[in-house]
């Protein structure tokens, strides 16, 4: 596993990211935020990069940043653009976030050749026990926030990630699995943290 | 930094309207030096009423530039890393040909003999004006409002010769509500009995209805907001009402000023040329849609849009965006948030600066 990108953000699903992007390729970012990815992606993987995101403030530091960075909701940021237009579209740590998922996902699947998504794995031990011993919303490291102050609004799984690639006949190309930094080989629902998914139609 | 306005003059060149025009004079400044390779300059354009002067002191007039805040070493476009150039644009009345000119088969002013220009016009003049400095390829044009409509022209007519846009507050074509205020200044300037159907030069001018054509654009160029902060409904050097109708309100007071004082540097008939130019921009005109005129350009764009201003709304900037959008062009877009309405692109703001500086930056030739 490359620490590249772990020591710069701090975010394991960067380093796989990166790991993961071919170099030439023209790579749209949902959810961008201030553009550290994709100014990442560009200067050490000669990628084109192009990232959309809602907060005027982040898209603004995005831009400064020299990422062609676009203020839009993602759902109709996914509509403007022609099928196939990009050879990667990420989405990192943000399916839990947003409000139709699907649709986001088959949206992605049509304008790109190749997704990739990364969220953060609600069937992890420690979210499970934190539910069960204290009946309330689970409250963990990975998820600290309080049920009604919480930006995630969907609750998935990895094993939920799979049903519905399956179910939707989406290829599955790669799949990574992260606790901490250090990769999960073995019963990834329980143990990983993460999960990262490169897949196509 | 003393700067001083330098004059390019041309034989002549053919306008949209039919109409060549010879010969043609362009008055510009540029700013920082240009590099060996010929590839860091910025073509600054305009608004409405600006002139060639963006930056540093005048040596004629001793006033600062219109956008002196953006342009200068360190600033949005640092002068110590690129060769800044502005124009005043075509219809002017700041040393480029306009109405106000001689006309040499006559002799006298053109007035309304003048040519009807269109921005198309205005950017052939800029790009002949660019060939005489011996620029290849810009690095940027960059303007906000009207020279917003500008920095698209110039995409969409040589995007070969642009390796970057940057629209600022402006939009792909005039909107009604924006042609039906260009359209009150014209009719507020050709109701004066000054005007004389535009044969004034030597006589009085219209100086009370280019005035009130000022007043009407500075209340679009503000927001209520900038309009509650700056002035509220305090009132002008009095504690209570006149009961007559002189000035009552600071607000009255500041338009009145404002008007008298654009009366001194603005030729009443270049305010009919420039509007009427603005209101026929469309560049969806030749009944291409947004999207197929920026088929296939490699030029890179940043497109901003302030939050309070109405008179250019950001979804007019949206436009622009979506349209490049659809063709895979590389467009980066923000809607910065400001109170000051359309002025806000004039004003310097950390965001602002940085977003320029971060695009520019990282824009290749």
């Amino acid at each position: 596993m490359a620490h590249f990108a772990q020591e710069i953000f701090g975010r394991s699903d960067y380093a796989i990211i990166g790991e993961i992007v071919e170099p030439g390729s023209l790579v749209l970012d949902l959810g961008c935020g201030e553009g550290e990815l994709l100014a990442w992606l560009r200067d050490n993987k000669n990628v084109r990069v192009r990232g959309v995101e809602i907060s005027p403030a982040k898209v603004q530091k995005a831009i400064a940043r020299g990422v062609s960075a676009y203020q839009s909701d993602i759902g109709d940021a996914i509509s403007g653009y022609q099928d196939q237009a990009f050879d990667y579209v990420i989405l990192s740590q943000t399916l839990q976030e947003i409000r139709a998922p699907l649709d986001v996902l088959k949206g992605m699947l049509r304008i790109g050749r190749r997704c990739i998504v990364a969220f953060p794995n609600f069937g992890h031990w420690r979210v499970r026990w934190s539910h069960m011993v204290s009946g309330r919303a689970p409250q963990t490291e990975l998820f600290p926030h309080s049920w009604y102050n919480s930006p995630n609004i969907h609750f998935l799984t990895i094993e939920d990630f799979e049903m519905l690639a399956q179910k939707e006949g989406w290829k599955i190309e790669k799949r990574i699995f992260l606790s901490g930094q250090r990769a999960v080989k073995l019963r990834p629902n329980l143990l990983a943290e993460m999960a990262v998914y490169l897949f196509s139609k | 930094m003393t700067v001083h306005t330098q004059t390019a003059r041309f034989d002549s060149m053919d306008l949209d309207c039919g109409v060549r025009l010879q010969p043609v004079e362009v008055a510009y400044e540029t700013y920082g030096e240009l590099n060996a390779s010929r590839d860091n300059a910025i073509l600054v354009l305009h608004a409405f009423s600006g002139d060639a002067h963006a930056a540093g002191i005048s040596a004629e007039t001793g006033q600062s530039g219109w956008w002196d805040a953006m342009i200068g070493p360190g600033k949005a476009f640092d002068t110590d890393r690129y060769f800044v150039i502005c124009s005043n644009v075509l219809g002017g009345c700041r040393g480029t040909t306009g109405p106000g000119s001689i006309d040499p088969s006559t002799g006298q002013p053109f007035a309304m003999h003048f040519p009807v220009i269109t921005i198309g016009d205005m950017v052939r003049l800029q790009k002949k004006l660019i060939d005489h400095l011996g620029i290849p390829r810009l690095l940027s044009v960059a303007g906000g409002s009207m020279g917003g409509m500008q920095a698209l022209e110039w995409a969409a007519a040589f995007p070969d010769s642009v390796a970057s846009a940057i629209p600022i507050a402006s939009t792909a074509r005039h909107s009604a509500q924006q042609i039906a205020f260009n359209e009150v200044g014209r009719q507020a300037i050709m109701a004066d009995p000054d005007w004389q159907n535009g044969d004034y030069y030597g006589k009085a001018r219209p100086a009370r209805g280019l005035a009130v054509a000022r007043m009407v654009g500075h209340i679009t160029y503000m927001s209520d907001h900038s309009m509650r902060e700056k002035f509220g409904r305090r009132l002008r050097d009095k504690d209570a009402f006149g009961f007559d109708f002189s000035v009552d309100f600071e607000v009255e007071s500041y338009l009145r000023y404002r008007g008298s004082q654009f009366v001194d540097r603005f030729d009443a008939n270049s305010y009919l040329y420039i509007t009427k130019a603005m209101d026929y921009f469309d560049l969806t005109a030749s009944r291409r849609s947004l999207a197929q005129v920026f088929e296939g350009i490699n030029t890179r764009f940043l497109v901003l849009s302030f939050t309070s201003d109405w008179l250019y709304p950001s979804y007019q900037s949206q436009e622009i965006v979506n349209a490049l959008r659809s063709r895979n062009c590389d467009v980066a877009y923000c809607e910065l948030e400001s109170h000051y309405g359309h002025d806000a692109f004039l004003l310097e703001s950390t965001e602002q600066t940085e977003t320029l500086r971060g695009f520019l930056k990282s824009t290749k030739i």
